[in-house]
C-alpha cells in the first residue's frame, strides 16, 4: 500500500524544484530536533540537579563563561546564515521560470478556478504536459485568492487589478490536488481543482479534444462554458438545489423574487441573471452569484442561454 | 506592616470605589476580569471551531457561522485578550510596587484607558450584533473585507479605539518608568518584567497608530470614491497589507514581550539564582521592539510583494531570531547551581520554555523563503503562532497570574490542583496544535470550513484533525480547572504570607501580605538588584547563619 509508505511531514514531491525545497526543509527540521532536545535536556537536567533541598537554599555564585556565551551567538548565528542562504537560492529558482514556459492564463473567481489555454481552450482543472516548464499568469476577478499545488511546493497569491505568476514543472504524470489557500468567502473551502499531468503527447491529445469545433451548436459551446466558467460549482442539472437553483426545468417557468415579484425565466430574463444577477434575487437564495460575468462576450451568453434552455 | 482593613482591597468598599478607582491595582483587576470574561468568549469560538473540524463534513454549523467563529476568535483573542493581558492586568498591578512607586505616573489616564478598552470590545462585539455578519478573518484583507455589509469599518473602529487604551497604557509606563522609580532604582537593578513592559510600551506608541491611519484610509476611500486598497477604484489591495503588518508584526511583541519579562522574573526566582545574561535580555527586548518594525513583509512572501522585498525581509526576521534565540538559553542557564522549585508558576515557566521553543524554531522554518512559499497560509502556520501567542504569551500570562496570586488576593491556591492543570493544559496544547503543524506541512490549508474535498488525497486530515480537536477539549478542561481553583481560593483559599517564594523583588519584600492603597508607608530605599539572591539576609536569615547547617 502506498499509505504504508508515506512520509510524517510533506506531501510527496512532483516537481522540479519541490526536491530542493524538501530537503531544505529537512535540514531545517533535523536542527531543530536537535536544538530543541538540546534545550529540554538541559532544562530537564539543572531542574533536577539543582532541584531545592531546604528552604533556606541559597544559589551559589556563578561565573560567566565567556566561550559559552560566544557560541550561543555564533552558533544560531551561523546556522541561520547557511539557511537564509539556501532558502533564498532556492526561492529564486522558484520565482523565475524559465524563458521557454508555456503560459497558462489563470483566472480565479469566488469559488472556481479557470485555466485558459493558448488554443482558446479553456478548462477549470489544469491540464499540463510532464517534463516541461509551465508558467502561470494568473489573475482575480473579484477578492484575493491563492494558488496552491502542495505537490509541486507551488503557491502565490492571485490578485484582482494585477498579475501575478508562478511556474513549475511536473516531473511526474499523475492528477494532484489544488487549492485556494487565501480566505475568500463562504465557500473557500471549496474552492478546489486538480492539476492533470499528461505526457507531452497526451497533453497535445487533450487540446485537441478540448478544442470545440466551429460547427458546434450554441448548447455545445453552453454545455462547455457551463464547466469552464464554474457555474456547476453553484447550479447543478439534477435539479438538487445547491448555493443557486438547479438548471433542471428552470427555463420558462415562473420564477418568485426575494423582492415578491415573479417573473417567467424567458431569454431576457435567462440573460440577465447571468450578466446583471444582482437586480433580482431568487427566493430562497443568497445574493452569492458572482457579478463577473458582466463581461461575457455575447455570443458566450447566447451559448449558456440555449444550454440551460436545453435543461 | 498595615493594619487589617487597610489594604488596597479594603481600603473602600462598593461598586463605585472599584468604577472610579485611581489605584493602578484596582485598575489591575478591572482588566483580569474583563479580559478573562473575553478569554471565555475566544475560548468558546475556538471549541467551536475545533468541533466544527473534528469530523469531514458539516459537524455543527454551516460555512457562514464557521468563518464568523474563527474571525470572532482571532479577533477577540488578539485584540481584546492578548494585546491588553499582561500590561493591563500584570503590568499595571506589579509594574509601579516593583519600581517602588506610589502609583503609575498618571493615574487617571490609566483608569481612562481601561474605558476606552472597554469602549473599543463593546463596539467589537456590538458591531456582529448590530450589524451582522464580519467573516474576513482578524487580518481584514481587502478587498474581501470592503465587501458587502460595512462591519469591517465598524470592527476596525473598534481596533482603533481599543488602540488608543494600548497606547495610553504604553505612555503610561514608559513615563513611569523614568521618572517613578524609588531611590537606588538604578536601571540596571530594574527587574526584567519591568524591562519588558517598557520595551513594550515603546512599541504600543509606535505601531498602534499605523492601524488609526489604516482605518482613515480604509474610510476615506469609502466614502470618497478615492482608490486606495480597492482595485476596482485604481488602489491596491496588497497595500493594506503592508499597512496591515505594519501594525500587527509588532503587535506580536506587544503580545510576547511582556510574557517574557514574566518568565524572566519566573526563572530567576524559582531558581533563586541571578538572571543570566540580565543586561543582555533587558536590552534584546528593547531591541527586539525597535527591530520589530522592519519585519513584516515577512508575512507577504506569496503575497505579490517583490522577491527583493522578500529577500530583505527573511533576512531581518532571522535578525530579530537570533537574540531570542538566545534568551531561551539565558533562561534555561539561569538554573544552573541554582535552587529550583518546582511550584506551579515554576512549571508554567518551563511550559513556556518548551513551547516557545517549537514556536521560535519553526518560526525559523517559515522564515525561510523558499519553505515558506509551500507553508504559507496553511495549518504550519496556525500550528506556530498559537505556540508562540498561546504557549509563549498565554502560558506566561498563567504563570504570571499564579506567581502574583498570593500578593494580588492575599490568598494561596492549591498547588496539587495547579500542578494537575498545568499538565492538562500541556497535554490538551499539544495535542491540538502539534498535529496541525503536521497537517500543514502535508498541505491542508487555513480557514477552511470543511476538508472533505482533501481526503481522497489526504485520508490522514481526518484522524489528525479529530486528535487536534480532542486536545483542544483537554485543553479547555486544563484552563477551566484554573478558573475553578481559582475561585475556591479566593472564597477559602489559605492566608498567604507577605513572601511566600521567597522572591526578592520589591513587591515582595516591602508590602504587606496584600499592598496598601499606596503600596508602601515609606519610599523603599533599594540597596540590591532584583535577583540578588545572594544579598537578601532579611528574606532568609543571613548567610552566616545557616552557613553553619549541614
Ligand atoms: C458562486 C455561486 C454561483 C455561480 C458560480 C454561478 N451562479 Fe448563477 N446563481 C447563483 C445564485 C445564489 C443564484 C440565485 C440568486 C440570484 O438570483 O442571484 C443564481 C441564479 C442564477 C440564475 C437564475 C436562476 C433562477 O432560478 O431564476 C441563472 C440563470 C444563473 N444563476 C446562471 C448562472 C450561470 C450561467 C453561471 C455560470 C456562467 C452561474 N449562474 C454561476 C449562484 C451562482
Ligand atoms: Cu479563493
Amino acid at each position: 500500500m502506498m499509505e504504508d509508505k508515506q512520509a510524517l511531514w510533506l506531501p510527496e514531491a512532483a516537481s522540479t524544484y519541490a526536491g530542493s525545497v524538501d530537503s531544505l526543509f529537512y535540514f531545517i527540521l533535523v536542527t531543530s530536533v536537535i536544538l530543541f532536545v538540546g534545550v529540554v535536556t538541559t532544562m530537564v537536567v539543572f531542574a533536577w540537579r539543582f532541584r531545592r533541598r531546604s528552604a533556606a537554599d541559597r544559589p551559589v555564585p556563578v561565573k560567566e563563561n565567556k566561550v559559552i556565551e560566544a557560541s550561543w551567538i555564533l552558533v544560531p548565528f551561523i546556522l541561520v546564515t547557511i539557511v537564509f542562504i539556501w532558502g533564498f537560492r532556492v526561492f529564486i529558482t522558484m520565482s523565475v521560470a524559465p524563458p521557454n514556459a508555456m503560459e497558462i492564463t489563470v483566472r480565479a473567481q469566488k469559488w472556481s478556478w479557470l485555466f485558459e489555454y493558448p488554443e482558446g481552450v479553456r478548462s477549470n482543472a489544469l491540464h499540463v504536459p510532464v517534463g516541461r516548464p509551465v508558467k502561470l499568469k494568473m489573475s482575480s476577478a473579484d477578492v484575493l485568492h491563492s494558488l496552491y499545488i502542495p505537490a509541486f511546493r507551488t503557491k502565490q497569491d492571485v490578485i484582482p487589478g494585477r498579475y501575478t505568476y508562478a511556474w513549475f514543472e511536473a516531473t511526474r504524470q499523475d492528477t494532484f490536488p489544488l487549492m485556494c489557500t487565501e480566505y475568500c468567502g463562504q465557500q473557500h473551502s471549496t474552492m478546489l481543482s486538480s492539476v492533470v499531468v499528461h505526457s507531452q503527447d497526451g497533453f497535445e491529445a487533450w487540446l485537441q479534444e478540448s478544442q470545440l469545433g466551429t460547427d458546434a451548436s450554441p448548447a455545445e459551446r453552453g454545455e462547455a462554458l457551463y464547466t469552464q466558467l464554474g457555474c456547476l460549482a453553484c447550479h447543478s442539472l439534477d435539479g438538487t438545489p445547491g448555493i443557486g437553483p438547479s438548471f433542471e426545468g428552470l427555463a420558462a417557468t415562473e420564477r418568485a423574487f426575494t423582492d415578491g415579484t415573479r417573473a417567467v425565466a424567458d431569454d431576457n430574463y435567462l440573460r440577465e441573471a447571468i450578466v446583471a444577477p444582482a437586480v433580482r434575487i431568487v427566493e430562497g437564495y443568497d445574493a452569492l452569484m458572482p457579478a463577473t460575468y458582466a463581461t461575457l462576450e455575447p455570443e458566450e451568453v447566447d451559448a449558456l442561454v440555449a444550454f440551460i434552455q436545453e435543461h | 506592616m498595615s493594619a487589617p482593613g487597610q489594604n488596597y482591597l479594603t481600603a473602600s468598599k462598593g461598586i463605585r470605589s472599584w468604577l472610579l478607582t485611581t489605584d493602578h491595582k484596582r485598575i489591575g483587576i478591572l482588566y483580569a476580569v474583563s479580559v478573562a470574561l473575553f478569554f471565555l468568549l475566544g475560548g468558546i469560538f475556538a471549541v467551536l471551531v475545533r468541533t466544527e473540524l473534528a469530523a469531514p463534513g458539516e459537524t455543527i454549523m454551516g460555512q457562514d457561522s464557521y468563518n464568523q467563529a474563527f474571525t470572532l476568535h482571532g479577533v477577540v483573542m488578539v485584540f481584546l485578550v492578548i494585546i491588553p493581558a499582561i500590561p493591563g492586568i500584570l503590568g499595571n498591578f506589579v509594574l509601579p510596587i516593583q519600581i517602588g512607586a506610589k502609583d503609575v505616573a498618571f493615574p487617571r489616564l490609566n483608569l481612562f484607558s481601561w474605558y476606552i478598552f472597554m469602549l473599543g470590545a463593546l463596539l467589537a462585539l456590538s458591531g456582529w450584533l448590530i450589524i451582522g455578519k464580519v467573516d474576513t478573518g482578524w487580518t481584514f484583507y481587502t478587498p474581501y473585507s470592503s465587501e458587502g455589509t460595512n462591519s469591517v469599518l465598524w470592527l476596525t473602529t473598534a481596533v482603533f479605539v481599543a488602540g488608543f487604551a494600548s497606547i495610553f497604557t504604553g505612555l503610561n509606563f514608559i513615563v513611569t518608568v523614568h521618572k517613578m522609580r524609588a531611590p537606588g532604582m538604578t536601571w540596571n537593578r530594574l527587574p526584567l518584567f519591568v524591562w519588558a513592559i517598557y520595551a513594550t510600551g515603546i512599541v504600543q506608541v509606535l505601531a498602534t497608530p499605523v492601524i488609526g491611519i489604516t482605518m482613515v484610509l480604509l474610510f476615506l476611500e469609502r466614502l470618497l470614491q478615492i482608490g486606495i486598497f480597492d482595485p476596482a477604484l485604481g488602489g491596491d489591495p496588497v497595500l493594506f497589507q503592508h499597512f496591515f503588518w505594519f501594525y500587527s508584526h509588532p503587535a506580536v511583541y506587544i503580545m510576547i514581550l511582556p510574557a517574557m519579562g514574566i518568565i524572566s522574573d519566573l526563572m530567576g526566582t524559582f531558581s533563586r539564582q541571578q538572571v543570566s545574561g540580565y543586561t543582555f535580555i533587558a536590552l534584546s527586548s528593547v531591541a527586539i521592539a525597535f527591530l520589530g518594525f522592519l519585519v513584516w513583509g515577512h508575512h507577504m512572501f506569496v503575497a505579490g510583494q517583490s522577491a527583493i522585498s522578500s529577500i530583505i525581509f527573511s533576512m531581518l526576521t532571522f535578525l530579530i531570531g537570533i537574540p531570542t534565540g538566545i534568551k531561551v538559553f539565558n533562561w534555561v542557564a539561569t538554573m544552573y547551581k541554582g535552587s529550583v522549585s518546582l511550584k506551579t508558576p515554576m512549571i508554567y515557566a518551563l511550559m513556556f520554555l518548551f513551547l516557545f521553543t517549537i514556536g521560535g524554531l519553526t518560526g525559523i522554518m517559515i522564515g525561510v523563503l523558499a519553505v515558506d512559499v509551500h507553508l504559507h497560509d496553511t495549518y504550519f502556520i496556525v500550528a506556530h503562532f498559537h505556540y508562540v501567542m498561546m504557549g509563549g504569551a498565554l502560558i506566561g500570562l498563567i504563570g504570571g497570574l499564579h506567581y502574583w496570586w498570593p500578593k494580588i488576593t492575599g490568598r494561596l491556591y492549591n498547588e496539587t490542583a495547579g500542578r494537575i492543570a498545568a499538565v492538562l493544559v500541556f497535554v490538551g496544547f499539544n495535542l491540538t496544535f502539534f498535529t496541525q503543524f503536521i497537517m500543514g506541512s502535508r498541505g491542508m490549508p487555513r480557514r477552511y470550513h470543511d476538508y472533505a474535498g482533501l481526503l481522497e488525497q489526504y485520508p490522514e486530515f481526518a484522524a489528525y484533525n479529530m486528535v487536534s480537536t480532542v486536545g483542544s477539549y483537554i485543553l479547555a478542561i486544563g484552563l477551566l480547572m484554573i478558573l475553578v481553583y481559582a475561585v475556591h481560593s479566593l472564597l477559602r483559599g489559605k492566608r498567604a504570607t507577605a513572601n511566600p517564594w521567597g522572591a526578592v523583588t520589591l513587591e515582595w519584600t516591602h508590602t504587606g501580605v496584600v499592598p496598601d492603597a499606596h503600596n508602601f508607608h515609606h519610599v523603599p530605599l533599594v540597596t540590591r538588584g532584583p535577583y540578588d539572591f545572594h544579598l537578601a539576609d532579611d528574606v532568609f536569615g543571613s548567610a552566616a547563619d545557616d552557613g553553619d547547617k549541614p
